[in-house]
């Protein structure tokens, strides 16, 4: 199947990356090679297999249900691009 | 020349007061100066940081007070968090990102003394196989065939912990490893790297890529200096969820263990198409060396190990790109202004992220979204479960596995780079021990006929480290790898 230059808008859209009209049509051959090769996972008989979701075999841990943590607005917001007081500034958001 | 000891040789040294750290740690500036301007692996160098740790660490040493690496000068991948100290992550998104915060496996190596002398230069957001994606340029390994000049690549994504490490301008670094990151480069470098069993290092403060695939290791000189940082970097860490809550080995011991009685398996499938002639010739060579000293080969099939990289690029993208939506232009790292907060991000995310950062979130977008999810995630993690299958059922049958790092040795900067697949496919030896979770080293083997290093790679059963570096020291015994690059420190 091939990606067509709306499914390309769609998916950018969600991933909230803009793409230029002059950058689509290569970036629409890339995705569609990258998505050709990747069919070939259509020879894999996979019936009856139960997905593997992470990287361990092993249980994951429980933990108590406490704050370990916070208290460091400072730290958190050091790097921050825009800032008013204790909170991350952005573009208005409501009108 | 104080560079050219290796990391155990340098540990000694210092404990038998035969020089000071100071004296080591100025003898790596000094070559971090001369040569990172031809070969750009370390994007940050921390010079004075790295001076004051080592006057600590000589103090700590006449206390007799050390630990395992005190007073030893390491790079430090630049995906690792140093706090106060700029992690980029290769990325201009993160171009003056500090972290408030220290990773564990570089607090657990600053705990045993190490000094950092930088941050080393990668792909980015470790998204690549050869370093061309920095967006702080490409590093230049210090190889280069015989009679041409050509700049090649170190490989990646950990190029400049391999390439600092190869030229003797870092005693060791840390490296990360999602398909083959530690391993191809340590292989194009004559260097030696293992991604250890997942688990086995904390990944808290690394910045993520593919969670469920993502695994820290040392790039180093020799087998046993990757066991002694290994066994620094790794350990239980309560902040990662799926740290391995198990003691860690004494892997530098292992390296002495010998191979006498093991069974070593030879994957049929670790062959590809116009594979040189040589890399077979050296597998080969690597199978007797090990026979020689008491091993037994096996030939066993890992029938699933072809669809690997197309699993991996549907895994690793669908994880990049959940992982990488923090990148917002908001919290932290650069943002590029928009009339609203929509198009702040999406400029934040067009200018701030490279082309194939770009490809890849949107590749794992498109797998992850409505209608799509079952025909090609649900189905990469069937996949991925046939082929730890794989690995489960041959590791019942032998104790490790041999095969070769990578099908080609280095290329030149620029090769490969005509479409995205045929630089995905250099990773196609080592991205299975990624799928499955288990531990893979690289360690050089020889030479190719233009005089570039190539690497055999040992996988071992998870959780059973050791059993890959007495397999690894064997090869490395046997092997005798001496040759050096082009370019290195006293060169």
């Amino acid at each position: 199947m091939s990606l067509d230059p709306a499914t390309v808008r769609r998916i950018a859209k969600l991933a909230r990356i803009r793409v230029d009209e002059v950058q689509m049509e290569a970036l629409r051959t890339d995705l569609n090679s990258i998505l050709g090769w990747i069919e070939q996972l259509d020879e894999v008989d996979v019936t009856g297999v139960e997905p593997l979701t992470g990287g361990t075999q092993m249980a994951l841990r429980f933990r108590d249900d406490v704050v370990t943590d916070g208290g460091i607005a400072e730290a958190v917001l050091a790097n921050a691009p825009d800032r008013n007081g204790d909170f991350f500034g952005v573009p208005k958001v409501v009108e | 020349m104080l560079t050219d000891l290796t990391l155990a040789q340098a540990r000694d040294g210092l404990r038998g007061r035969e020089f000071s750290a100071l004296e080591l740690t100025d003898a790596y500036l000094a070559a971090i100066e001369a040569l990172n301007p031809r070969l750009n692996a370390y994007v940050l160098v921390t010079g004075e940081g790295a001076r004051a740790q080592a006057r600590v660490a000589d103090a700590a040493l006449a206390r007799g007070a050390h630990g395992a690496l005190t007073g030893i000068p390491l790079a430090i991948k630049d995906l690792f968090c140093t706090e106060g100290v700029r992690t980029t992550a290769g990325s201009r998104i993160l171009e003056s990102f500090l972290p408030p915060y220290e990773s564990t496996v570089t607090a657990n190596l600053l705990r045993d003394g190490a000094v950092f002398l930088g941050k080393a230069n990668m792909d980015e957001f470790a998204m690549g196989s050869s370093n061309m994606t920095s967006a702080f340029g490409p590093v230049t390994s210090p190889w280069t065939r015989a009679g041409d000049n050509r700049a090649l690549v170190p490989g990646g994504s950990s190029g400049g912990s391999a390439a600092a490490v190869s030229a003797r301008i870092a005693l060791g670094a840390t490296a990360t490893d999602t398909g083959g990151s530690i391993r191809q480069p340590a292989s194009f470098c004559g260097i030696v790297g293992i991604k250890p069993t997942y688990g086995r290092c904390s990944r808290w403060g690394i910045v993520a890529f593919a969670s469920s695939l993502d695994q820290a290791g040392p790039v180093a000189r020799t087998v046993e200096d990757a066991a002694i940082l290994l066994g620094s970097m790794a350990g239980f860490d309560a902040k990662d969820s799926t740290s391995a809550d198990l003691k860690v080995p004494d892997f530098a011991a292992a390296c002495r263990r010998g191979v006498k009685g093991l069974r070593i398996g030879v994957p049929k499938e670790y062959r590809s198409e116009g594979m040189p002639r040589e890399i077979e010739a050296l597998w080969q060579q690597g199978l007797q060396w090990l026979r020689e000293q008491g091993a037994e080969t096996v030939d066993v099939s890992l029938p699933h190990t072809k669809y690997g990289l197309a699993t991996y690029y549907i895994v690793a993208p669908a994880e990049a790109s959940s992982n990488l939506a923090r990148y917002d232009g908001v919290r932290y790292g650069a943002r590029t202004e928009g009339r609203d907060l929509a198009e702040l991000y999406e400029n934040t995310r067009a200018e701030g992220f490279g082309a194939e950062v770009r490809r890849r979130v949107l590749i794992g977008t498109y797998v992850l979204s409505a209608g799509y999810y079952d025909a090609y995630y649900l189905k990469a993690q069937k996949v991925r479960a046939l082929i730890l299958k794989d690995f489960t059922d041959v590791f019942a049958q032998v104790d490790a596995l041999v095969t070769p790092t990578t099908p080609s040795a280095a290329f030149a900067q620029g090769e490969k780079m005509d479409d995205p697949i045929t630089m995905y496919l250099n990773d196609v030896f080592t991205v299975p021990a990624n799928m499955s979770g288990i531990p893979g080293l690289s360690v050089p083997a020889g030479l190719d006929a233009q005089g570039l290093p190539l690497g055999l790679q040992v996988l071992g059963k998870p959780f059973d480290e050791e059993t890959v570096f007495a397999v690894s020291a064997a090869l490395e015994r046997a092997a005798g790898f001496t040759a050096l690059p082009g370019i290195r420190a006293g060169g």
